[in-house]
């Protein structure tokens, strides 16, 4: 695909969305029975599996901690999730995508009540539109809670990006696709703790002035409600009396 | 009474004067989950009673364990935790061992099953069970079935109510271990396992006694007072 002449035109981006609007958001939950927990999160097209396993036994051992669990995330995208063929394994990006989940997954889970051992949270990506790893990162955090983990909020990720229209004007929006993505200026990964509001993981491609973030995180803070309402309803649909 | 199902980081009541209890946490005046479960409100006290997760070893805690290893002393147990058991010697029988003269696979081996009791669970979640007292011993017969641990109280339901009424209308021979397996023997298994996954999977729903009792009127017939 070549770079389109505008990423944004009358009040429309490409696939018809308004600035602030969300893809079509899908989530279900227990969608795998050997793990102790999972869900499968689709933002449009974009459509990641997340499974927990644990807490269990940790190897390798030198990784122990005699006073909590190492919860460990494992982002993944499958060969065929994209159009040429991702070499399987885990690359340098793949690398650097586990250990900022990991990290957002660490400052709210209960680590501390399960000594000695690991938590596992597998995330793969079954087929990539663009915000893979905040759609990875909303589909773990509810594979954690019904893996019933202890913690303290929910994890809920939005991202937004900075596009451009045919006049050379830009925008901030919302959910960012995969053309939005590759020729916007700017995507921001964004995800909050979000019953305690602590900012959990922020990444930046691009760049943007401060008053355009700004107006941009606005955006990302009222879609999050919906993503956190949405996760809520999954969860709870799995024990609904029918 | 329904309960309310709630998800980690959810306020379930506001007020200094509630306590939290298990799966709880407090925030400022508030009381937060802090796993997905039911909240449970009795008085003061605030709890979420879990719907999923694995067996947490806890002190006095009926459990069965499968023996994988048997060292000098002690045997090395899998309770379905996170964590390993072990049980010593001196915990298998009231008889002395004379470790001397023999070796404690005469008694247990790998991969026998054995109804146990949690004597002690301490902060690195290091656990010791035994096989002494009423009812505790080996399993020789009948078999073994694993349900999730977090369904075992309603299996078990108020003072054994559910197991007695299992027990009396399959009259199957049945022990209930806290960490998620169950043993059975004799009378109608098929039903029993039957009804135990019908409890399973309605764990967190209202009059489950009624609708096991129905399954278990219709399909079994009445053994008297187990």
């Amino acid at each position: 695909m070549e770079k389109p002449e505008y990423l944004f035109k009358n009040g429309k981006r490409l696939d018809g969305r308004k600035l602030d609007e969300f893809r079509k958001m899908k989530i279900k939950v227990d969608v795998i029975d050997n793990a102790e927990g999972s869900a499968e999160v689709e933002f449009g097209k974009t459509r990641v599996v997340a499974a927990v396993y644990g807490p269990r036994e940790l190897h390798p051992k030198h990784l122990v901690m005699s006073d909590r669990a190492l919860l460990r995330a494992h982002y993944d995208m499958l060969s065929f999730s994209v159009e040429d063929r991702k070499r399987p394994g885990p690359g340098r990006r793949e690398v650097e995508i586990s250990k900022v989940l990991s990290e957002a997954f660490r400052s709210v889970v209960a680590l501390d009540r399960f000594p000695r051992t690991g938590i596992d949270v597998f995330v793969k990506v079954v087929q990539a539109d663009a915000s893979t790893r905040i759609t990875g990162l909303n589909a773990a955090s509810v594979a954690l809670a019904h893996a019933g983990i202890p913690m303290r909020s929910m994890v809920t990720g939005v991202t937004f990006g900075k596009i451009y229209d045919d006049k050379g004007k830009t925008y901030m929006a919302v959910d960012v696709f995969k053309p939005e993505d590759q020729w916007g200026m700017a995507d921001v990964a964004y995800a909050k703790a979000w019953n305690t509001g602590e900012v959990v993981l922020l990444q930046m491609d691009g760049d943007v002035t401060k008053e355009e973030f700004m107006e941009g995180k606005k955006m990302a803070d009222k879609a999050m409600e919906y993503v956190y309402k949405e996760q809520v309803k999954a969860l709870k649909s799995v024990y609904e009396v029918e | 009474m329904a309960k309310k199902i709630v998800t980690p980081g959810e306020t379930i009541v506001e007020g200094m004067d509630y306590l939290p209890g298990d799966g709880t946490y407090r925030s400022g005046p508030e009381i937060r989950a802090e796993i997905l479960g039911l909240a449970d409100i009795r008085d003061r006290l605030v709890k979420v009673i879990p719907l999923s997760g694995r067996y947490m070893p806890k002190r006095d805690d009926p459990v069965i364990a499968i023996v994988t290893g048997v060292r000098y002393n002690m045997w090395e147990l899998d309770i379905n935790s996170p964590y390993d058991a072990m049980m010593l010697a001196g915990e298998a029988t009231d008889r002395f061992i004379d470790l001397r003269k023999e070796k404690l696979s005469k008694y247990f081996s790998v991969g026998d099953a054995l109804i146990c009791k949690i004597i002690r669970v301490d902060e690195t979640m290091s656990v010791f069970v035994t096989a002494k007292g009423p009812g505790l011993r080996k399993i020789t017969d009948g078999k073994i079935i694993e349900v999730e641990p977090s369904k075992i109280p309603r299996i078990i339901g108020k003072n054994a109510s559910m197991i007695k009424m299992i027990k009396e209308y399959t009259g199957v021979k049945m022990f209930v271990g806290q960490n998620g397996r169950i043993w059975l023997d004799g009378g109608n298994q098929e039903l029993a396992v039957k009804v135990i996954r019908e409890i399973e999977k309605k764990a967190h729903t209202d009059g489950l006694t009624d609708t096991i009792k129905e399954i278990l009127e219709k399909e079994g017939e009445k053994h008297g007072e187990a």
